[in-house]
């Protein structure tokens, strides 16, 4: 199946992630430059010892070359040792491996919902061009891609937890610690994220579908003789296929982000939490260590994005 | 020109309400002292979260402050936000973008990989950390936007660059002694002007809701002055006594996210010459 120019392109796009790598890391750690002043006197905080002071100079390495610093971080970050946190004194890999599955778990949960709802509605969008259902798919869509996904979050809070009282309004509970528990937890989260990803969706379903179903081997599915539904469904769902994983990574990307703010709406202790935490109280290790891993995450999304392309389009390779 | 312009209009409803929402949101940002009946930052802590009535249409706040006023008084922090990273974005990626496209090579190459990079970063969480470093506040915060939104413009630049460079009139251009410069100028901006232009459109967008986060979360603006993201803070505080607070500056973000979004969908479809109905 792998054929020998199909592994070079996959050789090549793993090459070309390195360089990316060493520049996102690169940006991580530089965030320490643009602190103004003294960083160690600034990051220190107030009032803080002289000890203290040449302890985070120490820690940072600071009076030693800039690429040495970044190099000694980096060696550092990529065997996992992300730095303590300045104001708890916590490792910082400790708090991310934490904080992660919370925001893993809304994100997929949110993924999932935008998916099995706008994948549908796309493609029925798609079916009837210009139709009152296409001018309702599309006008939610441009509704949801302009809500901001944390005031999103405020509505459903309001309605659903504090009015009603379906759902807990704020927390939110492991998944091996109790899966129902967490699910319930995690259901507004995930649906405030969700708004953004499914106007995404099927927007993007809709226009690559009805792109597909100008093209000529429609006629030609049409002049066999085949239903509009069989076309559809079976032809049209099996080439924008492709699509679709540019649409899921693209999601994941965006939902990591918009994740951020929607945590703090609902004080789940996940990586937004972490960040803005750590961003208010100028905890920059911790800071550094969330953005990191996000940026881990998304590179490594995005290359395995890559090399399935090159898996499933047979026009590569 | 501006014929055409109008004509567009004319043409396109929802670009024109769009476009007339924007302006009279702009309009009101400038006249704010005189069309908001109370100051922004007056507060009354003998109504705290008083329901709407005629000397306070959309009621007070938890300081007694009036809504409708903030409202008013944070559009031009709102806009001057989005504008501000907007600004920078294109003043980082233009030339960026022009000088990849254009040069090729080893420069594309490193510009390339940079662009890549960047992308790799989820906007708000960078802007968050950038933030952090350079000290809490609304203009650190959209700097940092800006230089997220960045290589989306430089791309788009890159792009256009790399074609038009090999078009014949540039041939032609440079067979007639013209300069690196003049056509940069002269030939290769101006091709790559239009998808900048419904890309800042569609960034306008990005970058309200990236103020309204920022300023969310605390790490915009800071108190006592509105602005839409922080008036939703405030009612986040106050969610279980006054839940209906968090509609007017929810609703203002939304509406104007979408017509920055309408306006630059309307343009792409206008500008694009292969799009010609």
């Amino acid at each position: 199946m792998l054929t020998a120019a199909r592994r070079a392109v996959i050789r090549r796009r793993l090459l070309q992630a390195v360089p990316v790598l060493v520049l996102a890391t690169l940006v991580v750690f530089g965030l320490l430059k643009l602190m103004p002043g003294d960083i160690a006197i600034t990051l220190a905080g107030e009032n803080a010892t002289d000890e203290r002071i040449n302890e985070i100079r120490e820690m940072y390495g600071l009076n030693r070359p800039f690429l040495v610093q970044y190099g000694s971080w980096l060696a550092h970050a990529l065997t996992g040792d992300l730095s303590k946190s300045l104001a708890s004194g916590e490792a910082v890999a400790t708090s991310i491996a934490r904080s992660f599955p919370n925001t893993l778990l809304i994100v997929l949960l949110a993924m999932g919902v935008a998916l099995v709802l706008g994948i549908p509605l796309g493609i029925l969008a798609a079916s009837k061009p210009d139709s009152l259902l296409d001018r309702v798919v599309t006008s939610i869509a441009s509704l949801g891609i302009a809500v901001p996904s944390f005031w999103l979050a405020m509505i459903l809070v309001a309605w659903f937890a504090l009015e009603w009282g379906w759902f807990p309004a704020t927390g939110s509970v492991a998944l091996g610690q109790d899966p129902i528990k967490a699910l319930h937890h995690a259901v507004l989260p995930a649906l405030a994220l969700a708004g953004g990803g499914l106007a995404e969706v099927s927007r993007q379903l809709r226009s690559s579908m009805v792109e597909y179903l100008s093209s000529s081997p429609v006629r030609t599915l049409h002049a066999k003789g085949l239903s509009s539904m069989s076309i559809l469904w079976k032809h049209g769902l099996k080439n924008v296929g492709v699509n679709l994983l540019t649409v899921a990574t693209l999601l994941f990307n965006r939902m990591l982000a918009a994740t951020v703010v929607v945590e703090a709406v609902f004080a789940i202790p996940g990586m937004g939490n972490l960040i803005v935490n750590g961003a208010l109280h100028r905890d920059l290790p911790v800071v550094q260590g969330v953005v990191f891993v996000m940026v881990l995450v998304v590179i490594t999304v995005n290359l395995v994005a890559d090399v399935l392309y090159t898996v499933l389009d047979p026009r590569i390779g | 020109m501006a014929r055409a312009f109008f004509a567009w209009l004319r043409s396109d409803l929802r670009a024109a309400l769009s476009l007339g929402f924007l302006l009279a949101l702009l309009l009101m940002s400038l006249a704010a002292p005189w069309i908001a009946p109370w100051s922004p930052t007056a507060q009354n802590i003998d109504i705290p979260l008083a329901d709407a009535d005629a000397a306070h249409p959309l009621g007070t706040d938890d300081l007694g402050r009036d809504v409708l006023s903030r409202l008013i008084y944070g559009t031009s922090a709102t806009l001057f936000a989005s504008f501000l990273a907007v600004i920078i974005a294109t003043v980082i990626g233009v030339p960026v973008g022009l000088l990849a496209g254009f040069k090729g090579g080893w420069i594309d190459d490193v510009i390339s990989r940079i662009i890549d990079a960047l992308l790799s970063f989820p906007a708000i969480v960078l802007a968050i950390a950038v933030t952090s470093a350079l000290g809490i506040g609304l203009t650190n915060g959209m700097i940092a936007v800006g230089i997220v939104f960045s290589p989306q413009i430089a791309r788009l630049v890159r792009a256009r660059a790399l074609v038009v460079r090999q078009e014949l009139y540039v041939d032609a251009a440079r067979c007639m002694g013209a300069s690196n410069a003049r056509i940069l100028w002269r030939h290769v901006l101006p091709n790559a002007i239009q998808p900048v232009i419904v890309q800042v459109t569609l960034l306008l967008a990005g970058a309200l809701l990236a103020e309204a986060s920022l300023s969310f979360l605390g790490l915009g603006i800071q108190p006592p002055n509105p602005s839409w993201g922080a008036m939703l803070a405030r009612a986040y505080q106050n969610m279980e006594i006054a839940p209906a607070l968090m509609y007017p500056p929810g609703l203002a973000i939304l509406f104007t996210a979408l017509a920055f979004n309408t306006l630059g969908e309307s343009l792409r479809v206008a500008l694009d010459p292969t799009m010609k109905r």
